[in-house]
């Protein structure tokens, strides 16, 4: 009983104090806020959350827009943030990963009037106020095959993907094909060896695929495996030979042996949508695809590891990626018919 | 000056004055780091008490808390530290999402179903535990922890294994539908029920936008059967007097070993049941590939310790907790203040809750000052 009198009277202590302030937090003066909701790594995680915020930060940096985000720390925060950062009067709220895609559907039905957006997903039906963000990964992928394919001395590469599904497919077959392409350019064959290690978490498992790999003649190994990827430019640095890195420049990894790494520029696709949205653009009800044209995928300006001319040539193969003249396949179909028009 | 002693020997006192401590260093804290304290801390309350929605999330959220807390309270009566809560939670939501995903009665079938296989999971877990500590004496904090590591890892071979993994993504598929354990889940998502709420915006608040559930009604129902459980009934003596004093229990012709196993047996059914009424009462409704411990079991030890074990004391501490978790949420988007500098705050305000007791002492202080001036 006493327990109970003693916590009824700290929130009466509680609302007095609330009580002598203003309980409006919506915006004044119309002002536009961009906010984002992190996914479970946290807006520090040297990846997808904090390339986000980099691109909100920009931002606000060139239109004087006020933008926020709220940290996930369990799954079940992903709905409550998202719902949230409505009451603070937030116009349009970015959600971090498909692991979002069903609280996003529930959050933009209770939220008519707001709109969201959602990296890594497309729906099959979106609604008017959700946009749907994804990646040509494919591209960038080819192009590290390409330079991979053009850097190899035991003409054997490898790729060690994560899970097997569409997005890990985007970077296994735009590998393939830039392999192939180079290939095709120098006249030689080069071999291909493909691995998913089932997880994207599990380093170990990544590091025993990748030095077997290696220990099997592959001298560069791409992956695709997220944090589990670690463990491919551990095997590399252990046997001295080169990994590719994703998402991020990994580079400073292994300053000797990351060859290159194929980016996601989650930050620019952030900032162009923001922006577009802000200018009045209508953006909702569509699932919008970002690649090399709008600078939302690429590799980094710095390789030191790369022979300067195959840099070149990776630079000429972009310019011909940006205007259509070659399309890196997504998936086996599109693989298999690219192949066989080579 | 005795009225001061009276009020200081108060609990009353201890937890209100713990908790303003607890605020004004922490407010301390925030100067240093550069915020404004006392715009961050109104925020904070603003968070959790300027609209039912808040209130209500606040009461969702500590669900989960109040029963790990619970479990952890009542280990901690029979003299167990159950660090284990966060694996046998852990157990609760596997359980709870497979029988979820495999099952499709009618929901007065399926609901009790898919609690009670979380509740027995997390039961048979801690009752490894408890086995372990009565027959061959290993502490139960190794085993405990290292059990939970083994829980994490198992839940992340679930969410991966090809039956229940949905492709393209990194969790389980949903729990079928008829195991929700929101309030009126099929109306208020019925067509009729949105008309409805949209032009009552205090119903539409509560239960639009949030996952209210059925959940706290347990939690306080058996945060009160546990606090009767233990002080009025015979095998609750027999639980707390093992724990105060094991040899006297033997030596009085308790059965010390068995007590533990019953012991671990509840305390893991406990938070196992929080495990699964997480999955049903709350979106995402499913367990997803996770690297760290989502903390509603770790939680629930400082819950318990705020509550001074006291199981009814584990509801209004659930709560503090819960309201200052999600109250800190609001400080992060709204002040811009890092999540670190929010739970070295919320630390703060948990750790002088701890230290309540010295309050009474302080009592004790002021109470020997008095005499010696009468006595002179």
């Amino acid at each position: 009983m006493k327990k109970v009198i003693a916590v009824l009277l700290t929130i009466t202590i509680f609302s007095t104090i609330i009580g002598c302030t203003n309980a409006s937090n919506k915006n004044e003066n119309n002002q536009v806020t961009v906010a984002m909701v992190t996914n479970l790594g946290g807006v520090n995680d040297e990846s997808y959350n904090s390339s986000a915020w980099q691109g909100l930060q920009a931002l606000s940096s060139e239109t004087g827009t006020k933008v926020t985000y709220l940290e996930s720390n369990q799954a079940t925060d992903y709905l409550t943030n998202l719902d949230k950062l409505a009451d603070q009067g937030c116009d349009l709220i970015w959600a971090l990963g498909f692991v979002m895609a069903d609280s996003v559907i529930t959050a933009s039905s209770t939220n008519p009037d707001l709109n969201y957006a959602i990296v890594d997903y497309s729906y099959d039906e979106t609604p008017s106020n959700v946009t749907g963000v994804m990646f040509r990964a494919q591209e960038s992928a080819f192009i590290v095959g390409y330079i991979a394919g053009k850097t190899t001395k035991t003409n054997s590469v490898g790729f060690i993907g994560g899970i097997e599904g569409n997005v890990i497919g985007q970077f296994e077959y735009g590998y393939r094909a830039g392999v192939a392409y180079a290939s095709k350019e120098l006249g030689k064959d080069i071999n291909v060896a493909v691995q998913y290690i089932e997880s994207f978490g599990d380093t170990p498992k990544a590091k025993a695929t990748a030095s077997k790999m290696l220990s099997d003649g592959c001298d560069i190994i791409f992956h695709a495996a997220g944090g589990a990827g670690i463990g491919v430019i551990e095997a590399a640095k252990d046997a001295n030979k080169f990994a590719i890195g994703v998402d991020n420049d990994q580079s400073r990894l292994a300053p000797n042996n990351v060859l290159t790494s194929a980016l996601k520029l989650v930050c620019n696709a952030v900032d162009i949508i923001s922006t577009d949205f802000i200018n009045g653009k209508e953006i909702g009800g569509q699932t919008l695809t970002y690649g090399l044209k709008e600078n939302c995928v690429g590799i980094p300006e710095n390789n030191p590891n790369m022979d300067p001319g195959v840099y070149n040539d990776a630079m000429e193969l972009e310019k011909k990626i940006i205007n259509d003249e070659i399309i890196p396949p997504y998936n086996k179909q599109s693989f298999e018919k690219f192949k066989s028009s080579l | 000056m005795q009225l001061i002693i009276k009020i200081l020997r108060k609990p009353i006192t201890s937890t209100i004055i713990a908790i303003l401590c607890g605020f004004f260093v922490a407010s301390i804290i925030l100067s240093l780091a550069g915020y404004n304290s006392i715009q961050t801390i109104n925020v904070m309350f603003n968070g959790v008490f300027s609209r039912p929605k808040s209130i209500a999330n606040v009461i969702i959220k500590s669900t989960p808390i109040i029963l790990t807390g619970l479990s952890v309270a009542f280990a901690f009566k029979t003299g167990l530290f159950n660090i284990g809560a966060e694996g046998q939670y852990i157990m609760g939501t596997i359980f709870a999402v497979i029988m979820g995903i495999q099952f499709d009665f009618v929901p007065y079938i399926q609901v009790p179903l898919v609690i009670f296989s979380g509740m027995i999971a997390g039961a048979l877990y801690g009752g490894i535990v408890g086995l372990l500590k009565s027959k061959f004496g290993i502490h139960e904090v190794i085993t405990s922890i290292m059990l939970n590591w083994i829980a994490l890892y198992m839940s992340n071979f679930i969410a991966n294994t090809s039956v229940f993994h949905k492709p393209n993504t990194t969790g389980t598929y949903v729990i079928n539908e008829s195991s929700f354990t929101q309030v009126l889940y099929k109306w208020k998502t019925s067509r009729a029920g949105i008309a409805y709420l949209k032009n009552n915006s205090f119903l539409s608040d509560i239960l639009l936008r949030t996952d209210l559930n059925y959940g706290i009604i347990i939690a306080i129902v058996l945060a009160i059967f546990i606090s009767f459980f233990l002080l009025k009934t015979t095998k609750g003596f027999e639980l707390r007097a093992v724990g105060l004093n094991n040899h006297a229990s033997e030596f009085a012709g308790i059965d010390v070993k068995k007590n533990i196993l019953h012991s671990m047996l509840i305390a893991g059914a406990l938070s196992g049941l929080a495990g699964a009424l997480t999955i049903t009462g709350m979106s995402p409704h499913n367990i997803s590939t996770i690297s760290v411990f989502e903390g509603n079991g770790l939680n629930g030890l400082s819950v318990a310790l705020i509550a001074n074990s006291s199981p009814i004391g584990c509801i209004f501490a659930g709560l503090l907790f819960s309201g200052l978790i999600y109250g800190g949420q609001s400080v992060q988007s709204e002040v811009g203040v890092p999540s670190e500098i929010i739970n070295i705050m919320i630390g703060t305000i948990v750790f002088f809750v701890a230290l309540t007791r010295l309050i009474p002492q302080l009592a004790n202080v002021f109470e020997k000052k008095v005499g010696k001036k009468n006595a002179n």
